[in-house]
């Protein structure tokens, strides 16, 4: 990662920065990953405030990483931080970018579910309720499906797919601890034994 | 946060049932919930907080669930300020929100400096790719546990799948943008559902 870049921010880049951030906020429907590619346009080919390779690892990163995915943004933050000073900005443009991403999001899902919370009663609030669980459990195997799909070459990569099934059974049927699942698959991987 | 429930048909356990604390409890218990989860909060949460520690149920985690992934934002955080919120408001929401987040970013920013010399160690990008083979069992996992909470919809099993289904295909094999089929099999849905609720 030595492509990084020199830059020189002032005040008026970091009030872009903040707005983009604000704006993608609300229209992230669906989760955040959908609006990698608008941020990529934006960061990378617009504005050049991040290279290609910062900004696929802020990704990859965050995915390994534990917490939720979205702390992506923190990373891209940081990385733009970097590129413009020290340490210093990496940190506070980490948190500039985290926040402006959140905060409007956050605000919106917490005055709906109060809004519903009050009002549950309503034929409205409980057919929405019942209507979308199938719909949202459809969506979590998708998910999972996805994610377990990434190996593409079956001849190398057929023993993450008997990963992906055994800790499935075994999520299924013991109480196992979550993080002794992860422990052995990181071993496993580690020792190149999949 | 929950008296209006009183003459709801399935609150009479909710009494009983145990729930978070304090403010303290809830911000500890989502830094760990978060702290477990690689590759996706979302299966660590169904686990810790419906089947060990109980404060929810399937249903609700299912229908807490879709509220996190109709709004706009990350749905684990929106699923953490769903939650804290109802426990104890905006004080619940908060500390819930700081548990999913703050830990976490301080150990991603910590890992971003140690991690970049490492990032194409053969040993390390072989942990992370069976790492996350675990993670995607984890979360098929979840699926096939909350179909459970389907049995009891009042649009019927039979059209329970049908729907799930078609959103898995949309999803998962023709890779559709999520909000598309979130929001065209959402409307159908909530409209037999509302059919079939009495006024």
């Amino acid at each position: 990662m030595n492509d990084t870049l020199q830059l020189h921010f002032q005040a008026a880049d970091w009030l872009h920065l903040l707005l983009h951030y604000l704006s993608l906020s609300l229209i992230s429907l669906g989760g955040a990953i959908a609006t990698v590619p608008d941020m990529h346009r934006y960061l990378v080919d617009q504005q050049h405030w991040l290279t290609d390779t910062q900004f696929s690892a802020s990704i990859a990163i965050a995915q390994a990483a534990p917490g939720p995915n979205i702390l992506f943004v923190a990373l891209m933050g940081w990385n733009i931080g970097l590129n413009a000073g020290t340490v210093t900005t990496g940190l506070l443009a980490a948190l500039l970018t985290i926040s402006s991403m959140l905060l409007p999001s956050t605000i919106a899902t917490y005055m709906a579910t109060s809004w519903a919370q009050r009002n549950q009663h309503l034929r409205s609030v409980r057919a929405f309720k019942q209507g979308m669980a199938p719909v949202v459990v459809g969506l979590v195997l998708a998910t999972g499906w996805i994610l377990a799909s990434t190996p593409d070459q079956a001849a190398r990569d057929w023993p993450l797919w008997v990963i992906t099934a055994v800790t499935m059974l075994l999520v299924l049927r013991t109480r196992i601890h979550i993080l002794w699942l992860l422990a052995a698959g990181a071993l496993l991987g580690w020792f190149g034994l999949v | 946060m929950d008296k209006q429930a009183s003459d709801d048909p399935s609150s009479g356990a909710r009494e009983e049932r145990p729930q978070p604390q304090s403010l303290s409890d809830l911000y500890i218990s989502f830094t760990l919930l978060a702290l477990q989860g690689f590759g996706g909060v979302m299966a660590v949460v169904q686990r810790e907080l419906v089947e060990r520690k109980r404060w929810l149920t399937r249903e609700e985690f299912v229908e807490d669930w879709a509220v996190a992934q109709i709004m706009p934002g990350p749905n684990v955080v929106n699923l953490s300020i769903i939650i804290g919120g109802r426990y104890f408001g905006l004080r619940g929401a908060i500390a819930a929100f700081a548990g999913i987040l703050s830990v976490p970013l301080i150990l991603i920013l910590l890992i971003a400096v140690l991690y970049a010399p490492y990032a194409h160690e053969p040993r390390v990008v072989g942990m992370l790719r069976a790492m996350g083979a675990v993670a995607s069992g984890l979360i098929l996992a979840t699926g096939i546990r909350l179909l459970g909470a389907l049995q009891k919809n009042v649009i019927g099993i039979p059209l329970c799948v049908v729907l799930g289904g078609l959103c898995f295909v949309a999803v998962a094999v023709l890779r559709f943008p999520l909000v598309y089929p979130l929001f065209a099999l959402g409307i159908v849905s909530f409209a037999l559902a509302y059919r079939k609720l009495k006024p």
